[in-house]
């Protein structure tokens, strides 16, 4: 049997642990101890170590150098002999996927010892508080100081943190474990200490108290959560967990109190033009249908409360039409979309996008046009895809588009365009009453009570569904055509 | 009024806000920079109080004067409740000195509706306006937002902020009509709706090359449980369509919980806890497990089973897709299996592929046995079909009746 000490770290066990690996030895022909007395800590064989050469270095999983890493930071005794049983077994006994073994007995050992240290990392994160103890009178620079008591070797894991932090204040931090000092350039460790060398509080530490009290709520206590949470072995270096008890012990009295007290009437709203518009608001009355001479302004605000077909309750709003009221071209499509629904404004999203580029390719000015849509409201149907929670279009139904009609035929009588153009079968059943093939009629068709120039066409959101290359490239091109229809 | 009052005032006047998250900000450092903080990974709770709730932020309300009649809120204008205002200096103040000392990851900011909309968001602005440009601050703040405010002015807190958010508090109009008269619907989803698109234009932004850009990067909300009707399906559908449609971070559910000043409209009572608690699983099991809406509660059973969690209950419901082979099933049936969370299935999905799964493992993997056994089959276990199909499986896991303890 030999034995080594591993020293008090990760670097040091891994110098030991390569040597004894060189050497062939196996976990259970080394016994790994401190040493005792004025040489402990170097690591290293106490026999004569086999001299390192390069080629000697074993290979092995990224993953088990994180879990070493982690583990090496814990107090347990047995962690340096678990980690070389793991270092064996991937190494000399072919095992070298055991690390994705979690519910290996060695490997669910480590990983446990690696989330004891994780988990002390973060509270030690949580935890520190710092106190002010100087303040440059020149440049104002202050430096503060905290004593914290870590169960692990964890003060050069968790100093990194409060580097970034801090970065533009000089601190440490003591702990019995080592201590880290950064004065502004450079991030320092020194031995640990017995005991706070910090003497007194810090100015703030009241209003930090009076806020905890205020914070917390006496009618729901949850003392069970709070100490998991916050283990009383952290409580001593709190200055806020003094109040704790007395909390607990006044809480129940505080919420008879509340359970005790009259029930306040309401008062009247106080004169405040605002209030005043917010109830004009919400009284605004709903409707299903433009009335008398509404200009196209004034049907979009009375659109917003629109109960004609249950649509609104689960769009964000309408998505009216937009563009000069005198247009020589209006452009009806099918309902907005997600990316309409939320912007507010029609054809915003991918279909809309494309329609751009189709708009330029035939000479069209969308500034110059009316846009709008044969319904107003997002339609939609929740589906759960690989980038997340989504609503999926879904078309309108027949009783949807006949609702929502009497809103376009009002934008159709105020706009009076010379050429209308519609994309789509919903824009075509809207208003031409009758389903319609668009396929096949697509083009110039024969409707003089809605415009002169009425076009039928595809929507671009057919296009889009249309297989990249060739195929889409030719519809579109077709699109195009159609579109150019409007300025002959 | 001295700041310490101030401070006991307006940290209690926000204490009902439950949201606490301090993570999914971008990340940053002071490193290069004047100031102190960082930003980006989980986030931290630097303290607990007693109620169980983490204490991340410096949780303040600017002022608790307000003009609207929130019954469920002590900050209403009906309460009788002591008022303070803070300048925005001194809460600067105050979020530095406990930012430098460790205590808080951030600021939390909301304020009561003084005057109007615009003018309460321009002060809370004016807070954190002077955080990052003054004091190069770069820790975490979420500002709360109203939605009657003008757009400018909420996409200029999102540029101040880490997190915006706009509570609704209630999940239907009716409700709202009742309880928080002010309050609307519909607009309140028009202005989400619109944060939602700054955020994803601020997003395509950065990943465009600007990396400088500051903006938050994501919006929550928080509805109240129990002070009205409102059944849990009418919370979860509300919370399904929220995060669709307006991709929140978080839907926060804070137990109605009594009040100092109650209200003659909503009498107190005593927080329904439990519900909060279901109600959170309930949204979990939504949003990382792939359950619908649909199948945690019916329209026959709009409420969740105080006593089982509802992915227990609903295997209870669904014996038929019982057991399920931990060796050959695909990842989002083992997501349904009771007591298997998230991280557990991955670690089966990574370990069955080099050896066959046993009880023993899952004993090490600190999965509660005594849940999944009626539901799994492993290399060494096949539950008794017996357990599955009879009525015990319930009483296995209902808590036993007991009697009720002196407090």
């Amino acid at each position: 049997m030999r034995s080594i000490d591993p020293g008090n770290d990760y670097e040091s066990w891994r110098r030991a642990a390569r040597e004894l690996l060189v050497a062939g030895v196996a976990p259970g022909e080394v016994l790994f101890e401190r040493e005792q007395g004025l040489f402990g800590g170097a690591g290293g064989l106490r026999e004569e170590p086999a001299p390192y050469r390069a080629g000697d270095a074993a290979k092995v999983p990224a993953a088990f150098v994180k879990l070493a890493r982690a583990a090496s930071c814990h107090r347990e005794e047995g962690r340096w002999a678990l980690l070389y049983r793991i270092l064996w077994r991937i190494v000399k006994g072919g095992e070298r996927d055991l690390c994705e073994i979690s519910s290996d007995l060695d490997v669910a050992k480590a990983l446990l010892l690696g989330k004891n240290v994780r988990r002390e990392i973060h509270k030690m994160h949580a935890f520190v508080r710092f106190r002010l103890v100087a303040t440059d009178g020149e440049s104002g620079r202050e430096t503060y100081a905290a004593w914290f008591e870590p169960e692990h070797r964890i003060v050069e894991a968790a100093a990194p943190f409060f580097r970034k932090r801090f970065a533009n204040m000089n601190w440490s931090i003591f702990t019995p474990l080592g201590c880290a000092h950064w004065n502004g350039e450079q991030l320092a460790f020194s031995e640990g200490l017995a005991a706070s060398p910090l003497n007194g509080g810090d100015s703030m530490e009241d209003f930090w108290k009076t806020y905890y009290r205020s914070i917390f709520n006496p009618a729901r206590l949850k003392v069970k959560m709070m100490r998991t949470e916050m283990p009383a072995k952290y409580w001593k270096n709190l200055p806020e967990a003094e109040l704790i008890g007395p909390l607990i012990q006044e809480s129940r009295r505080r919420v008879e109190t509340m359970h005790g007290e009259d029930l306040r009437p309401a008062k009247a709203a106080p004169r405040n033009r605002y209030l005043a518009s917010l109830g004009e608001m919400s009284a605004a009355a709903a409707c299903s249908g433009p009335s008398g001479n509404q200009s196209l302004a004034e049907m979009a605000g009375a659109a917003a409360n629109c109960r004609a077909c249950p649509l609104w309750k689960s769009a964000t709003g309408t998505v009216f039409g937009e563009g000069p009221g005198d247009a020589r071209v209006m452009v009806v499509g099918e309902q907005p979309g997600d990316q309409e629904d939320i912007a507010g404004r029609p054809f915003v999203g991918p279909a809309g996008k494309l329609l751009d580029e189709a708009f330029a390719q035939a000479g069209l000015d969308r500034s110059a046009m009316y846009l709008t849509n044969a319904v107003k409201h997002f339609k939609w149907t929740p589906r759960d895809t690989p980038r997340g929670k989504v609503r999926l279009h879904q078309s309108p139904a027949a009783g949807e588009i006949e609702a929502c009609r009497p809103w376009l035929l009002g934008e159709l009588h105020r706009v009076a365009p010379e050429v209308l153009i519609l994309l789509g079968a919903t824009a075509a059943r809207s208003l031409l009453g009758r389903e319609v093939k668009v396929v096949s009629g697509r083009g110039l068709i024969d409707a003089p009570k809605l415009a002169a120039r009425v076009i039928l066409t595809v929507h671009p959101s057919y296009l889009l569904r249309l297989p990249a290359g060739e195929v889409r490239q030719a519809a579109f091109a077709a699109f195009v055509d159609d579109l150019r229809l409007a300025s002959a | 009024m001295e700041i310490g009052a101030k401070l006991e005032i307006l940290a209690d006047a926000a204490k009902y806000d439950a949201s606490c998250a301090s993570s999914g900000a971008a990340k940053s450092d002071s490193r290069s920079g004047r100031g102190v903080g960082s930003t980006g990974g989980a986030g931290i709770c630097h303290s607990y109080a007693p109620d169980g709730r983490c204490i991340s932020l410096l949780k303040l309300l600017l002022t608790n004067s307000c003009i609207y009649d929130c019954h469920y809120c002590i900050n209403r204008r009906s309460s009788n409740v002591r008022r303070a205002v803070f300048t925005p200096a001194e809460v600067v103040k105050l979020t530095l000195d406990f930012y430098k000392r460790n205590y808080i990851e951030g600021l939390f900011l909301s304020s009561g509706i003084i005057r109007n909309a615009d003018h309460t968001m321009e002060q809370v602005i004016a807070v954190a306006r002077t955080l990052r440009e003054e004091h190069d601050f770069r820790g975490y703040i979420h500002l709360k937002t109203i939605p009657e405010a003008s757009p400018e002015l909420i996409e200029t807190a999102a540029r101040y902020a880490d997190r915006i958010s706009i509570n609704l508090e209630l999940p239907t109009q009716e409700s709202l009509d009742r309880l928080a008269p002010e309050k609307n619907m519909a607009r309140t989803k028009v202005a989400m709706g619109r944060i939602r698109h700054r955020l994803e234009e601020a997003s395509e932004r950065k990943r465009d090359g600007d990396k400088k850009l500051r903006h938050a990067t994501g919006q929550s909300t928080q509805v109240i449980v129990g002070a009205d009707a409102s059944t849990d399906a009418d919370f979860l559908d509300r919370s399904d369509e929220l995060y669709r449609s307006y991709k929140m971070r978080r839907v926060y559910y804070s137990a109605f919980s009594p009040i100092p000043e109650p209200s003659a409209v909503l009498p107190l009572q005593a927080p329904p806890l439990l519900r909060e608690h279901r109600l959170y699983q309930a949204d979990w099991l939504m949003r990382y497990y792939g359950f619908q809406t649909r199948e945690i509660l019916t329209p026959e059973a709009p409420n969740l089973d105080l006593e089982l969690d509802p992915k227990l209950a609903w295997a209870l419901r669904n014996r038929q897709n019982f057991p399920v082979d931990l060796q050959t099933a695909p990842r989002e049936v083992l997501l349904r299996v009771p007591g298997l969370g998230v991280r557990n299935v991955d670690r089966i999905l990574r370990i069955r592929r080099l050896t066959r799964l046993r009880l023993g493992d899952l004993v090490r993997l600190r999965v509660p046995l005594k849940k999944v056994q009626p539901f799994i089959v492993t290399a060494d276990h096949h539950p008794s079909r017996y357990l599955l199909d009879s009525d015990r499986l319930r009483a296995r896991f209902a808590p036993k009746p007991r009697q009720l303890e002196l407090f």
